[in-house]
């Protein structure tokens, strides 16, 4: 059994912080944008045009089929390509963290469109009846009257998938992006302090996961229509 | 962009000339299928334990199962499975943890994959199991109890069989997510099917083909699985419940 030495991690605590403002940037433009996009695939997925339903289930189910670790290596293939030939960037630009962003966003749209699609579908439908009666078009009805509903239902759902997020970011260490995992590696690496730094990483994702789904679970109550 | 597609490259020998790259990727296949498998054993018999301990009249084996359960919840697994992969060997007695990393090297990988996936899923299959026994109706605990079952009879001749069979559909979803967390472990070096894939772009430069090939497999998966849970949820079905049989 070894001696643990904690030596090496207060003079390394602004690196950890950058990698954790990288952690925090990700986790934000991923949920922001996945929920987003998944309300728009929600409502694709529930429309009556049969195309764009197909394209909303087929998409959905294509991404919740795949590992993570496959759409990320997919992404850190592809976008690099796309921003060289759209935006002509020079070879070799740094575009990991876009990369990133793009894949988790994209990732996690998927999971956000079912959470919604089963928001919406919760709302009794008297709802858009009543809206409609009063004179409201489809696409107002279910921004006025349906969507506001359905997403204060499922609040803490969305913000439960956030959590989630927040801790799959640290799989942006396929890529040698220096997320908050990736930071504590390389410290513990360079030290050969890797056990302290790997207990140290994990603590700190436990303590903001666990604080994060209790305040969840106390907006919950509070929230519930 | 000029990209050669090139598909033959699955049939042609790979540098030890033992097999050729599709061999690479189907034995990735069979360590992803294997690690999966046995890794939901476990997880299943740990989960079925907690689950089970969540619900019991006693305090202090409530506390364990709900800090079982929110110590694997609440660490992401990459950083779990560095944890049983770097950390553990070093934490435990010296006997043990050189005897550990002596063994063949995929060995411990397997082994420390095995246990990170096998302890990650049985804290998700811990809430399914709780919430399956919570949801029967009290009479059936209380029923149990008065025909002279003990505590640990009534639960498992009365309470337990109810129960798991409840929770078959909802586990379907923890044993899809086992397939692709076992992805993850490619980054401790285990040969699983996406460790593969890099490996063949490394020495092939064919990323599509590979990624495609692999994409695939795990969709293979994803579709075999399905039919196999449907045809379980189909037998196991509680008649009386929501879609449960006439």
């Amino acid at each position: 059994m070894m001696d643990l030495d904690w030596s090496s991690i207060p003079g390394a605590l602004p690196f950890l912080w950058q990698g954790m403002s990288v952690t925090l940037e990700i986790t934000v433009v991923a949920v922001v944008l996945g929920i987003v996009w998944g309300t728009l695939l929600a409502l694709m997925r529930l429309s009556g045009a049969k195309p764009l339903a197909w394209f909303a289930t087929a998409y959905v189910n294509l991404f919740r089929s795949i590992p993570l670790v496959m759409v990320l290596l997919w992404f850190f293939l592809l976008v690099p390509q796309l921003l060289e030939s759209v935006l002509h960037l020079p070879p070799g630009s740094d575009t990991r963290l876009a990369s990133a962003m793009t894949g988790f966003a994209l990732f996690e749209s998927a999971y956000y469109a079912e959470i919604i699609r089963a928001g919406i579908q919760s709302i009794p439908k008297g709802q858009m009846a009543a809206a409609l009666a009063l004179g409201m078009g489809h696409g107002q009805a279910m921004r006025l009257v349906v969507l506001p509903q359905a997403l204060r239902n499922m609040l803490p759902l969305l913000l439960t998938q956030g959590i989630i997020l927040f801790q799959d970011t640290s799989l942006v260490y396929v890529s040698a992006l220096a997320d908050f995992f990736g930071a504590a590696y390389k410290v513990g690496d360079r030290d050969g302090r890797l056990v302290e730094l790997l207990l140290f990483s994990g603590a700190v994702y436990f303590f903001i996961s666990f604080a994060a789904s209790r305040l969840v679970a106390r907006l919950g109550k509070k929230a519930s229509v | 962009m000029a990209y050669h597609w090139n598909w033959a490259v699955f049939a042609s020998p790979e540098p030890s000339g033992q097999t050729t790259y599709l061999g690479w990727m189907l034995a990735g296949l069979k360590t992803t299928v294997t690690l999966s498998l046995s890794a939901w054993l476990l997880a299943l018999v740990l989960g079925i334990l907690m689950g089970t301990l969540r619900t019991v009249p006693s305090r202090p084996a409530r506390l364990l199962a709900s800090a079982w359960v929110e110590l694997f919840r609440n660490v992401p697994l990459l950083v779990q499975l560095f944890i049983w992969y770097f950390v553990l060997p070093e934490l435990l007695p010296a006997a043990i943890g050189n005897a550990y990393k002596q063994m063949n090297p995929m060995l411990q990988q397997f082994l420390a994959a095995w246990i990170c996936l096998g302890l990650f899923t049985s804290a998700r299959v811990c809430e399914q199991v709780r919430s399956g026994i919570e949801s029967l109706p009290p009479g059936q605990k209380n029923a149990g109890l008065a025909l002279g079952f003990t505590l640990p009879q009534t639960y498992r001749f009365v309470l337990l069989p109810m129960a798991l069979r409840i929770v078959v559909p909802p586990l379907t979803s923890e044993f899809l997510n086992i397939f692709k967390n076992s992805a993850v472990c490619s980054t401790i070096g285990l040969l699983e099917l996406a460790a593969q894939g890099r490996q063949l772009v490394d020495y092939t430069a064919q990323p599509y083909e590979s990624f495609i090939a692999v994409t695939l497999f795990y969709l293979g998966i994803n579709v075999v699985v399905m039919a196999l849970m449907r045809w379980l949820e189909a037998r196991t079905r509680v008649p009386g419940y929501m879609g449960g049989a006439q």
